[in-house]
C-alpha cells in the first residue's frame, strides 16, 4: 500500500505544493491546516510519515511534535519540520521535542521527494 | 478550487496582507499587544516562506527584513515603537507591488523603505544591504580515488521512537560504497530492562567508497549532531582484499580510542593503526573489579603478615603490596580519558546562546589535556551545560550593560581544568554581573527553602541556587530560569562524591569549582573506629588529626567546638550521631576534614590508619542514610562503611550557624 503521509501547514498554497509533489511521488497525502488539526488528525489516522510546518496558529509545530510523542501515539513515525532559514537553535529545539528530520524553505519537489524517500528508508 | 498553486499563494498573501495589517492597525493603539506582535511575526513569515517557495524572490528577501525587524520585537529587543509600525505599514504596499509585477525594477524603492525601517529600529538593525537570503549549500565533493573509511556508529537512544530508521540508515550507507557492518551489542540490556523503543546497538561499518567524508555524513544530516560518529579513514594498504581469513573487505584495524562521547577521531596520517587494541569499556570495567578484589585480598595479607611477624612473609607482602598498588594506578590510567574532549563541545553550545542572547561571548578554555576517568566524564556533560547556560544567562550582562559599567563589550566564559591530589577541580567562570545575594535570599524565603531572618553562611547562601525549585530568574527564557536544572547539577556532583563551591563578586563575575575525584572505584580512605564499628574517611578530604582529651571534650560539651590555631572548628561526636552507646576512650582523636573551603571536625575513638578501598555502592534500602556514600569489605572480611563528608561538613556548619545566631 501507498505510504500516508499528513502534512500541516497554515499556508494552503504550500499544503497544495507538498500534496501534489507527493502524490505524483506515489504517497497518499492528507492535509492539516494547523498544529491543533495536525495533532488530532495524526492521533486518529496512521500515518507513516508527518510534514509540518512550525510557525503556526492555534499550536505551532514544536508545541504539535512534543504533544505528539508525549501522547504515546505515533511512537517511531518520523516527523519532518519545515523551516525557513537553516536556523540551528531552532533545529535543535524541534529535535529536543521529537522531530526526526526537516527541509529547509524554499525546497523544490527533488529535495522533498528524496528526504521523503530518506525518512522513510525507501 | 484553483489547481495553481501560484494562484493560491496570490489569495493566500492577499489573507496574509489583512491580517498583518489589522494587526499592525491594533498594535498604534496597544503598542504592548502581544498576540498581535505575534500574529504580525506570523503573517510576514508566511509570507516570506511561501514567496521564496514560488518564486517571488524580491518579495521574500524584502519581506525578510521586515519579519527580522518583527522577531526582534517579539523577542523583547527593541520595542514595538510608532515609527516601526508604521514603517511597515507602509512597506506592505510595496510588497503586493512585489507580488503582482515581480521584477528588478522596485529596488530603488525596496532600498528607501528599508532604509526607512532601520531607522525606525534605532539604526542598530542586522537588516544588511545584501538582501538575500542564505540557501544552503553543499561544498563541492572532491573525488580522489576510492578510500576505506571506518565508521563508528552509535545513535541516540530515542531515534528509533523519533522516527529514525537506523535500517534506513545503513542502507544508504550501502547506497554509498562497499560496506562491511558489524553489530556492537556491548551495551545491550539484560531481557528485564530491555525497552523495545530504545535503540542499544551501536554499529562498526568498514566503508570502501570514492565519495567524501563529508558526503558520508550526509548520510546522518538529521542525527549527526545528536550521536557519536567516528570516521577514520584507513591507511591505504588495507585496501586491498582478502588479508585476513574470510575477509573480502578489510578488516578494521586493531585499535583503541579511549572513545569519548561526540568525539570525531581524525586519524593523521601518520600514526600506525596497529599500535592500539580496541577494547570493551565493560571489559575494562570488570578488569578493574579484579583489581578490587586484590586490593582487599592484599590488605588481609598485609594483616596477616604483621600479626605473624615473620620477616620473609611481610617482605614478601610488602613487595605485592606496591605491585598492586602499581596495578592500580595503572588500570586507572587506562579508564582515563581527557577533559579536552567534553570542553570541545562547549563551542557550538556558547555560539548558539550567543546568537539566541544577543550577547558577545567568547570561551576560553584550560587545562584540556587533563585526564579523568572516562565515567566522570560521561556524567559530568550534564551539569556542565547547565552551568554554563547558567553563567550565560543570568552571568553575563549584554553588551550595552557592560560597556556602561566599564567591561569590554565581549563577555568571557571561562572553563578549565586542573588537578589537585586525587581529585579534578573544574571550574565555570563568567566576567558576568555576579550574584545579587539579596535577591537570593529574597528568592530563597519565598521558595521556602530558608526561614526569614536565618543565619547563613556566605557559601550556604550561594548554595540555595542549587536547591529544587530555586530560581531567580524574573522571566523564564529557553535557556535557564525554570528551576529545574541547577539542582540536577548538584545531585550529579553529589553522586560523583564531588563538592561544588561558589565564588561570587557582585558586578565582577561568578566562579563554579566542581572538585570531582578523579575515579570512582578506589579511593585511599583513612581507616577509624567509633565504638564496636569501623568506618572509612575518605583520605583526600582529610587535613590533620588531633588528640581529643576527655577533659577538653567535657568543657567543650554543648559547644562543640575546638580552637584550631586561631580559628574554631566545629566538630560532631560520631559516637553520640551513630548511637553506639558505648563509654567513650580516654583519649579520643578528633579528625579534620575539608571540602576545600568548609571544615568539620570528626570525633572518633581510635586511628587504625591508612586504607585502600574498593567502594561498593549501598542499595536502594540504604539510599536515605545520607552520612554514607558506600561501603567496602576489610582484610578480615569485616564490612566498613565510608563515610560522606560533604554531608558530615553540612552538618557541622548548621551547627555553627546555630551557634552565630546564639552569639
Amino acid at each position: 500500500m501507498d505510504a500516508q503521509i499528513l502534512t500541516v501547514d497554515d499556508s494552503a498554497s504550500i499544503r497544495m505544493t507538498t500534496k501534489i509533489t507527493l502524490t505524483n511521488a506515489g504517497y497518499q497525502v492528507t492535509e492539516a491546516v494547523d498544529g491543533l488539526d495536525g495533532l488530532n488528525k495524526a492521533k486518529a489516522g496512521n500515518y507513516d510519515l508527518i510534514i509540518t510546518d512550525l510557525n503556526m496558529p492555534n499550536m505551532n509545530g514544536l508545541q504539535m511534535i512534543e504533544a505528539l510523542r508525549q501522547s504515546g501515539s505515533n511512537v517511531g513515525v518520523p516527523i519532518i519540520f519545515l523551516t525557513t532559514e537553516s536556523d540551528a537553535e531552532l533545529k535543535t529545539r524541534a529535535k529536543a521535542a521529537g522531530a526526526t528530520g526537516w527541509i529547509t524553505k524554499p525546497f523544490n519537489a527533488e529535495s522533498l521527494v528524496k528526504i521523503v524517500q530518506k525518512v522513510l528508508g525507501r | 478550487m484553483m489547481n495553481d498553486p501560484i494562484q493560491v499563494f496570490r489569495t493566500e498573501a492577499s489573507e496574509l496582507f489583512e491580517q498583518i495589517e489589522s494587526g499592525l492597525l491594533d498594535l498604534l493603539h496597544d503598542l504592548s499587544d502581544r498576540d498581535q506582535i505575534d500574529a504580525v511575526f506570523r503573517g510576514l513569515h508566511t509570507l516570506k516562506g511561501s514567496g521564496a517557495m514560488f518564486g517571488f524572490e524580491g518579495l521574500a528577501s524584502f519581506t525578510h527584513h521586515c519579519e527580522t525587524a518583527f522577531d526582534q520585537v517579539r523577542k523583547g529587543e527593541v520595542p514595538a515603537t510608532e515609527a516601526l509600525v508604521s514603517a511597515i505599514l507602509n512597506a506592505q504596499d510595496h510588497m503586493k507591488a512585489l507580488i503582482e509585477s515581480p521584477g528588478p525594477h522596485h529596488d530603488a524603492q525596496s532600498e528607501r523603505l528599508l532604509l526607512t525601517l532601520n531607522a525606525a529600529l534605532g539604526g542598530s538593525s542586522s537588516a544588511s544591504a545584501d538582501g538575500q537570503i542564505a540557501i544552503e549549500g553543499k561544498a563541492p565533493s572532491t573525488k580522489t580515488g576510492s578510500t576505506t573509511w571506518r565508521l563508528k556508529i552509535r545513535l541516540p537512544k530515542n531515534a528509533m521512537a523519533n522516527g529514525t530508521n537506523p535500517l534506513g540508515l545503513l542502507n544508504e550507507l550501502r547506497g554509498v560504497g562497499e560496506c562491511e557492518i558489524t553489530a556492537d551489542r556491548t551495551s545491550f540490556p539484560d531481557f528485564l530492562n530491555l525497552s523495545p523503543l530504545d535503540l542499544h546497538l551501536a554499529w562498526d561499518v568498514t566503508l570502501t567508497t570514492e565519495r567524501s567524508r563529508s558526503e558520508i555524513e550526509d548520510v546522518f544530516m538529521f542525527v549527526i549532531d545528536d550521536m557519536q560518529l567516528e570516521i577514520q579513514e584507513l591507511p591505504m594498504r588495507s585496501v586491498p582484499a582478502g588479508a585476513v581469513g574470510d575477509g573480502s573487505a578489510p578488516r578494521p584495524p586493531q585499535s583503541v580510542e579511549t572513545v569519548a562521547a561526540g568525539k570525531l577521531t581524525d586519524t593523521k596520517s601518520g600514526s600506525k593503526a596497529g599500535d592500539n587494541v580496541k577494547v570493551p569499556a565493560e571489559r575494562l570495567d570488570e578488569l578493574m573489579d579484579r583489581v578490587g578484589e586484590l586490593v582487599i585480598a592484599q590488605s588481609r595479607l598485609s594483616q596477616l603478615a604483621a600479626s605473624i611477624g615473620n620477616g620473609q612473609l611481610r617482605d614478601v607482602s610488602e613487595d605485592v603490596d606496591r605491585l598492586s598498588g602499581e596495578l592500580r594506578d595503572t588500570m586507572m590510567v587506562l579508564r582515563m580519558v581527557p577533559v579536552g574532549s567534553l570542553f570541545s563541545r562547549f563551542r557550538r553550545l556558547v555560539h548558539d546562546l550567543s546568537r539566541e542572547t544577543g550577547k558577545t561571548i567568547e570561551l576560553q578554555t584550560d587545562g584540556e589535556s587533563t585526564e579523568v576517568d572516562k565515567t566522570v566524564i560521561e556524567r559530568l556533560a550534564d551539569p556542565l551545560v547547565h552551568l554554563v547556560r547558567n553563567a550565560i544567562d543570568h552571568g553575563l550582562e549584554g553588551p550595552e550593560e557592560r560597556l556602561r559599567n566599564g567591561k569590554s563589550s565581549t563577555g568571557i566564559v571561562s572553563l578549565s581544568a586542573t588537578q589537585a591530589g586525587g581529585e579534578v577541580v573544574i571550574s565555570i567562570k563568567d566576567d558576568g554581573r555576579g550574584i545579587n545575594r539579596e535577591r537570593v535570599r529574597a528568592k530563597g524565603e519565598a521558595a521556602g527553602l530558608v526561614q526569614p531572618g536565618a543565619v547563613m553562611s556566605d557559601q550556604e547562601l550561594l548554595q540555595l541556587i542549587f536547591k529544587p525549585g530555586f530560581s531567580t530568574a524574573e522571566k523564564i527564557t529557553n535557556l535557564s530560569g525554570r528551576g529545574v536544572g541547577m539542582d540536577v547539577v548538584r545531585r550529579t556532583i553529589d553522586e560523583l562524591r564531588g563538592t561544588i563551591d561558589i565564588r561570587s563578586e557582585f558586578g565582577v563575575g561568578s566562579e563554579v569549582n566542581l572538585r570531582i575525584p578523579l575515579t570512582l572505584a578506589i579511593i585511599d580512605g583513612l581507616l577509624v573506629r567509633v565504638g564496636d564499628s569501623r568506618y572509612v574517611i575518605p583520605l583526600s578530604a582529610v587535613e590533620e588529626c588531633l588528640e581529643l582529651s576527655l577533659e577538653e571534650d567535657i568543657r567543650s560539651r554543648g559547644r562543640s567546638f575546638i580552637s584550631l590555631r586561631d580559628s574554631l572548628v566545629p566538630f560532631l561526636r560520631l559516637r553520640d550521631l551513630f548511637a553506639t552507646g558505648t563509654e567513650p576512650e580516654l583519649h579520643q582523636k578528633c579528625v579534620i576534614v575539608s571540602t576545600g573551603n568548609e571544615r568539620v571536625g570528626l570525633v572518633v575513638d581510635q586511628i587504625i590508619g591508612d586504607h585502600q578501598t574498593v567502594i561498593k555502592s549501598m542499595s536502594k534500602l540504604h539510599s536515605t542514610a545520607d552520612m554514607f556514600s558506600g561501603a567496602t569489605i576489610l582484610g578480615d572480611g569485616g564490612v566498613a562503611l565510608i563515610m560522606d563528608v560533604n554531608q558530615l561538613v553540612l552538618r557541622g556548619q548548621s551547627k555553627e550557624a546555630l551557634m552565630r545566631a546564639a552569639v
